[in-house]
């Protein structure tokens, strides 16, 4: 390597002085050994090394910028913002109806918990929670422990194929296709649902989501034994998490962790039971803690939960399937917050239902007014700020939302878990070795689409 | 008639309630500002108006976090009088308005104190304000307390736009590390204090803030077939 080497990815606004003397070697494909060669040979003290953000084992474009000693990692930092999409800024400008099409982006592999969290957030600042019709709670809870188990599954997925395992990776991601084609059969898409709605759902299950549910569960539940059997007693994957990744229930406190590495911790904190929402006071599950406070209690703890969300998914499917969908609206009544046409799957896939087009076309000129004013207009919501925090599959998932009585957001905040967890990296990593960085960073179970958004 | 209406139907007297707190004012129907207004809506002035203080009881566990706070600054920097504004109750949250200096007393206060305990800080937000004078830019922090079953707080400080200067609470709660910093990036307001406070969503060298009102969303117009449609921030739009 030349010795006129120069950081070319080095900001402008770079402290140079404290750069002053130090030697930046740029990997880009060539021989690592040779680098790693040359680094010795010059006996540097002191090794920084970016990893990522195009980092196959980072979750998305994460950068974590270790200093090294060796192969001990003395100091994590972990660098986020690649991925900021200016969602919040963007939903300031759509209705609050068009809100949820943004936020549902978020954290892409739950998308459900996004929207469900907004809609609960409009719905109590609107004041109408209670009016929320209960099928359409069920079938929110229904589709976010389906979302759970989608999430949980990538979460071991990627975990094992980040310590090499790549079976587990393919059993992971072919569980997870069996959930997204219950979506796909419910909301017309497999991510980005936009599928539920300030007042409900955007529509009702078709006829024979149930059964496809219900079919589902046994090949889930058998998925979910192939991959314990392939980590819950290999030592490999023993060796390589066991007391990796380390974070007490102090340490937790003070960085506001919550969902898996929490209950890690063995405190059974879990908003579904501390704050019930949707209904989830009237289901029989239960929160699985570990009390080892490491990557293999997190990983344990996922696959519990997953366990725990197919009883739920059990008991919702049953309420559901007990009622005739036209007696029970999945639409709160006041027309001014539904839209005014269900969807309806027509021959050129998702549409407004043709009864609703021949009205507005054929026969009524108010109605077809009154749709064009709340599909373009929307509803107003009045002044007010409120927090919602629901349980998303990595923790508590907030959302600060003022509305200053217009049709649109004032400002929409997410607190999202893993933009929160994320800041454990450097308590969990720091005097660990460089291989366990991975493993914990695979325990927090980050997704950058929520840090950045 | 003859009959006398009962207290509870009539309005309250002036000055014997709070008032609503104007942030802004809405101006016309539909948003549009500029073209013919032939309809006269585009006359109508309304205020926007935010929930007024509360007067005891609030009722749920509010009156007792607010006994218990009032008790534990009793002897501190700063007396529950001299460090909370107002307290609003809306929507079945308690809003608690803090005096922005005596910030981290309260957040310290409601962390350490038994039965308070309020052990967690899901972050902070912020909200910009440009037409509450004097008072531009809110924080908005939410606090849980898990000992407690599951009780929740919000802290809202604000500070004048030409003095945009927060106490940090990250000693107190260093979870709020990473949210004070996204809150300096997307609203400009410095917390002093803050261990390290850099941009974390936005590129190093970005200039501005962008979450703030004065901040365009940007985009480009499309066009499709001759016709051009403006970037959403340009649009036509219903306020």
């Amino acid at each position: 390597m030349p010795e006129e080497t120069r950081d070319v990815y080095a900001t402008s606004v770079a402290d140079t002085e404290d750069a002053e003397g130090a030697r930046v070697y740029n990997a880009m494909g060539g021989d690592w050994d040779a680098i790693v060669d040359e680094a010795s040979a010059l006996r540097e003290e002191r090794i920084v090394v970016n990893m990522g953000p195009q980092h196959p084992s980072t979750h998305g474009v994460l950068r974590l910028i270790l200093e090294l000693d060796g192969e001990t990692v003395t100091e994590a930092r972990a660098g986020i913002g690649y991925l900021h999409t200016g969602i919040e800024k963007n939903m300031e400008f759509r209705n609050w109806t068009q809100g949820v099409t943004f936020c549902t982006r978020m954290d892409y592999l739950a998308p459900l918990f996004n929207e469900t969290a907004y809609c609960l957030a409009v719905e109590k600042l609107l004041g109408i929670t209670d009016q929320i019709p209960a099928r359409a709670s069920d079938i929110r809870v229904l589709m976010m422990e389906l979302n759970r188990i989608s999430s949980h599954v990538v979460a071991l997925a990627t975990a094992g194929l980040e310590m090499g395992a790549t079976t587990v990776m393919t059993i992971g991601m072919r569980e997870r296709e069996r959930v997204l084609a219950i979506f796909e059969m419910i909301t017309g898409l497999r991510m980005n649902h936009g599928y539920i709605r300030p007042g409900g759902v955007a529509q009702d299950l078709p006829r024979g989501a149930i059964d496809k549910i219900r079919d589902a569960i046994p090949l889930l539940r058998r998925g979910l034994g192939e991959l314990e059997l392939l980590f819950n007693e290999n030592p490999i994957v023993k060796g390589r998490m066991v007391n990796v990744g380390y974070l007490d229930l102090t340490g937790c406190m003070a960085l506001g962790i919550t969902g898996p590495v929490l209950r890690s911790t063995g405190l059974p904190h879990d908003l579904r039971k501390s704050d019930p929402y949707c209904g989830y006071e009237n289901y029989e599950f239960d929160v699985p803690v570990r009390d080892t406070c490491d990557s293999y209690g997190r990983l344990r703890i996922r696959i519990d939960e997953m366990y725990e969300s197919l009883k739920i998914v059990e008991q919702a499917a049953a309420k559901l399937q007990g009622v005739q969908s036209s007696s029970s609206p999945v639409m709160v009544e006041d027309k001014k917050i539904a839209w005014p046409a269900q969807l309806a799957i027509g021959p050129d896939g998702m549409g407004n239902s043709l009864d609703h087009i021949r009205e507005i076309m054929g026969t009524s000129m108010e109605s077809l007014i009154y749709h064009f004013k709340l599909v373009t207009e929307g509803f107003r919501v009045p002044p007010g700020q409120v927090y919602v925090a629901i349980e998303s599959p990595k923790g508590e998932l907030g959302v600060h939302l003022v509305s200053d009585g217009g049709t649109r957001p004032y400002r929409a905040h997410f607190r999202d878990p893993s933009f929160n967890n994320l800041q454990a990296v450097a308590a969990m990593c720091e005097g660990s070795m460089i291989a366990d960085v991975i493993v914990a960073v695979a325990s927090i179970d980050p997704v950058m689409g929520g840090v950045d958004r | 008639m003859s009959e006398p209406a009962s207290p509870e139907n009539l309005p309250a007297r002036p000055g014997t309630a709070p008032e609503p707190v104007v942030i802004g004012s809405r101006q016309g129907m539909f948003g549009a500002a500029d073209g013919g207004d032939t309809s006269g809506y585009g006359g109508l002035v309304a205020p926007v108006l935010f929930p007024a203080a509360a007067v005891r009881p609030y009722g749920g566990y509010y009156d007792e976090v607010a006994d218990l706070l009032e008790h534990a600054l009793d002897g501190g920097s700063a007396s529950y009088a001299q460090a909370i504004e107002r307290v609003v109750v809306d929507r079945g949250e308690m809003t608690v308005f803090v005096v922005r200096e005596h910030l981290v007393g309260v957040a310290r206060a409601l962390r350490d104190d038994p039965s308070l305990r309020f052990e967690m800080c899901t972050g902070v937000s912020g909200a910009h304000y440009p037409h509450e004078v004097g008072r531009e830019l809110h924080a908005v922090y939410h606090l849980l307390s898990i000992t407690n079953g599951g009780r929740r707080i919000r802290l809202e400080v604000s500070c004048p736009d030409d003095d945009r200067h927060i106490p940090s609470i990250v000693a107190v709660y260093p979870a709020n590390d990473w949210h004070e910093r996204e809150t300096w990036d997307m609203f400009g307001i410095e917390f002093d204090g803050h261990p390290a406070l850099t941009r974390i969503l936005m590129p190093d060298d970005w200039p501005g803030h962008p979450q703030r009102k004065d901040y365009p969303l940007g985009g480009i117009p499309v066009e499709y077939k001759g016709a051009t449609i403006p970037p959403p921030d340009q649009r036509r739009s219903y306020n």
